[in-house]
């Protein structure tokens, strides 16, 4: 814009000037882009090579990939890899624990979660901020340093070897970040809202169910997302607590299948990619509210 | 003040008027109770009283059934202190750490200022991409590098042969272990880090920066000077975050070193405690081993919070 401005008020021999100026800033700015995006290039491709590796090796046959863990199926893609493990009963019943255990992580935790952080954010009363101190101290918690007694405890509650028995501890462990996320998005919403709803004849639940709930659905959303993520991916905890293998989550399952076929690479690159594929389209799916989960909403765009 | 003159009901009316208040009360409470109970009771039964039964079991000297009796005072730590396999995964943990602090935040800070703002072209595409190994379970990503360190055909092992260089025994060599499994933590958990400072990046505005650019200075004086101090609170906060997490790892080593291997040197805190109170049913000493593992993180935890946390928090309103 600038530029334009001065080419009509200065001199020719200046202009050739600035026209060289620009020129040789158009070149640098054109070399700093591609250095950026070589950057960016070699670390893509680090961060795929494992990932292909994995994928190309279900594709081809264990001795292939022996002989070259790198390579495109050239010699025909062997499906057998796939049908072998989703025709056998075992991937199936794994799947179906898998779910269960995410279904109900996820929806014990967004309710209590969003019951306490109403309570913290919007109800005023005595000991408010000691009990949501106490809550907060759960962030300190890793799931690893309780094993040991939360182990014991659920074998005094009758709860191993039953999916509760892992469902249950990780919605508890999800509670303080769940809290403290929801809890800062409720404090947000202006007061006025209140104040209207409750001349309107909202009771302060009746406010918390239809007018606050309602318009939380991104923070709700984005909760719900990282406790997907989480219950997924869990495999410490159900690894304690659920003995019968017929209990067991997928994390579980590509253990045990690693275990049976072990000589199988293809077979086990074959579980690997299946266990891949719904948590790349779950994360395009929703990768914007896992972003706004992990940054409490500041990224955009 | 006159105002307080005038009253529509007389005072005589007050019991009533303290009944409804003590209903309304007794309301309250009710409600609170039922927000509030039933998440509490989840985290005391499941987080809160699990975590301090730890430090009453690592006095005894328990097999885990029965009640613990065999009370052995400190014991447990002698035996953690004096045991080398506990000093190997104690500093392998710091490794991680350190490593993590040196090594995964400044690639991460430097991602998130190429990919986190201007007109580059897949911008998205390549955060996106940068970020997805985060959404992986962690045995997914331990097997998939389990592969890649396979000895002779492993992807990593075919690279260095292909640029003539030594192979290395990635997770065969004991003092090589632990920087293989550093390597597959930063692959896995940079991306999240990128993110943060990419959020970070977007509360610094875009006009102090041009504003020192306009008065001579270069792209390091700016950076240095400008946009790393806007962004403390969030670089603060990483740096939180990475410690923490750093002494949290347990799927990523446990299955990379199938336990440790090889020659227990590739134990961290937490395999450690897996291998040696869990599976050996040895519950008092590995409820040591998590009292020594919580005390580090909430020591740690405490001090950051009260020292440098403290003047992020006083900025923000946290009611």
């Amino acid at each position: 814009m600038s530029g334009a401005v001065n080419r009509t008020t200065m001199q020719s021999a200046t202009l050739e000037q600035s026209l060289v100026l620009e020129r040789r800033a158009r070149l640098n700015r054109r070399l700093i882009v591609a250095g950026k995006l070589l950057i960016l290039v070699i670390l893509s491709a680090v961060i795929m090579g494992p990932v292909l590796t994995a994928f190309l090796g279900s594709l081809r046959t264990t001795g292939q990939f022996l002989s070259r863990p790198f390579g495109l199926p050239t010699a025909g893609i062997h499906w057998e890899n796939y049908t072998n493990i989703l025709t056998g009963k075992a991937f199936w019943t794994a799947a179906q624990n898998s779910l269960i255990i995410t279904v109900g992580v996820a929806t014990i935790n967004i309710t209590l979660a969003s019951m306490m952080a109403f309570a913290f954010s919007r109800v005023r009363f005595l000991g408010r901020s000691l009990l949501f101190n106490i809550l907060s101290l759960g962030l300190l918690f890793p799931l690893v340093i309780a094993l040991l007694p939360l182990f014991i405890q659920l074998r005094n509650l009758g709860l191993t070897n039953s999916l509760w028995g892992v469902i249950l501890p990780l919605a508890a462990f999800g509670l303080p970040g769940s809290v403290v996320i929801l809890r800062s998005f409720f404090m947000a919403v202006p007061g006025e809202l209140e104040d209207a709803s409750y001349i309107d004849g909202c009771t302060t639940l009746g406010f918390f169910r239809h007018i606050l709930l309602p318009i939380s659905r991104p923070a709700l959303t984005a909760v719900v997302t990282m406790q997907i993520v989480v219950a997924w991916n869990e495999y410490f905890l159900p690894l304690l607590v659920l003995t019968n293998d017929k209990k067991w989550p997928l994390p579980l399952g590509i253990m045990q299948f690693m275990g049976q076929y072990g000589w199988d690479y293809a077979g086990i690159m074959a579980y690997v990619t299946l266990l891949i594929i719904p948590a790349v389209i779950f994360y395009i799916v929703t990768e914007k509210y896992i972003v706004t989960g992990l940054t409490g909403g500041e990224l955009k765009g | 003040m006159s105002a307080t003159n005038f009253r529509v009901l007389p005072r005589t009316s007050s019991p009533p008027r303290d009944h409804t208040i003590l209903r309304r009360n007794i309301n309250k409470a009710l409600m609170l109770v039922l927000l509030i109970a039933p998440g509490m009771i989840l985290f005391l039964t499941f987080v809160l009283i699990p975590v301090v039964q730890s430090a009453r079991y690592s006095v005894y000297d328990w097999n885990g059934f029965g009640q613990p009796e065999d009370y052995v005072g400190l014991d447990n730590y002698q035996r953690l202190y004096e045991h080398n396999v506990f000093r190997t995964a104690l500093s392998n943990s710091f490794k991680i750490m350190l490593l993590s602090l040196a090594v995964q935040l400044p690639i991460a800070m430097t991602l998130a200022l190429l990919v986190g703002r201007g007109s580059l072209p897949g911008r998205r595409f390549f955060r996106a991409l940068l970020f997805i190994p985060y959404v992986f379970s962690e045995v997914i990503v331990a097997i998939i590098w389990w592969y890649v360190y396979h000895p002779n055909d492993g992807l990593a092992t075919t690279i260095f042969s292909t640029f003539g260089l030594k192979p290395i025994e990635w997770l065969g060599d004991k003092n090589v272990v632990i920087y293989s499994i550093f390597l597959v933590l930063t692959w896995k958990y940079f991306g999240y880090y990128m993110i943060l400072y990419m959020a970070g990046l977007q509360g610094v505005p875009q006009d102090l920066e041009e504003a020192a650019r306009v008065d001579g200075a270069n792209w390091w004086q700016t950076l240095t000077r400008i946009t790393l101090p806007l962004m403390g609170p969030t670089i603060r906060l990483t740096i939180y975050l990475s410690v923490l997490g750093s002494f949290q790892q347990f799927v990523i080593v446990q299955t990379l070193t199938r336990g440790g291997n090889p020659f227990n040197s590739g134990h961290v805190l937490a395999t450690y405690l897996y291998k040696f109170g869990i599976q050996r049913f040895y519950m008092g000493y590995g409820s040591a081993v998590a009292v020594v593992l919580f005390l580090i993180t909430l020591i740690f935890s405490l001090g950051y919070q009260r020292i440098v946390l403290r003047q992020d928090f006083a900025q923000q309103d946290l009611g």
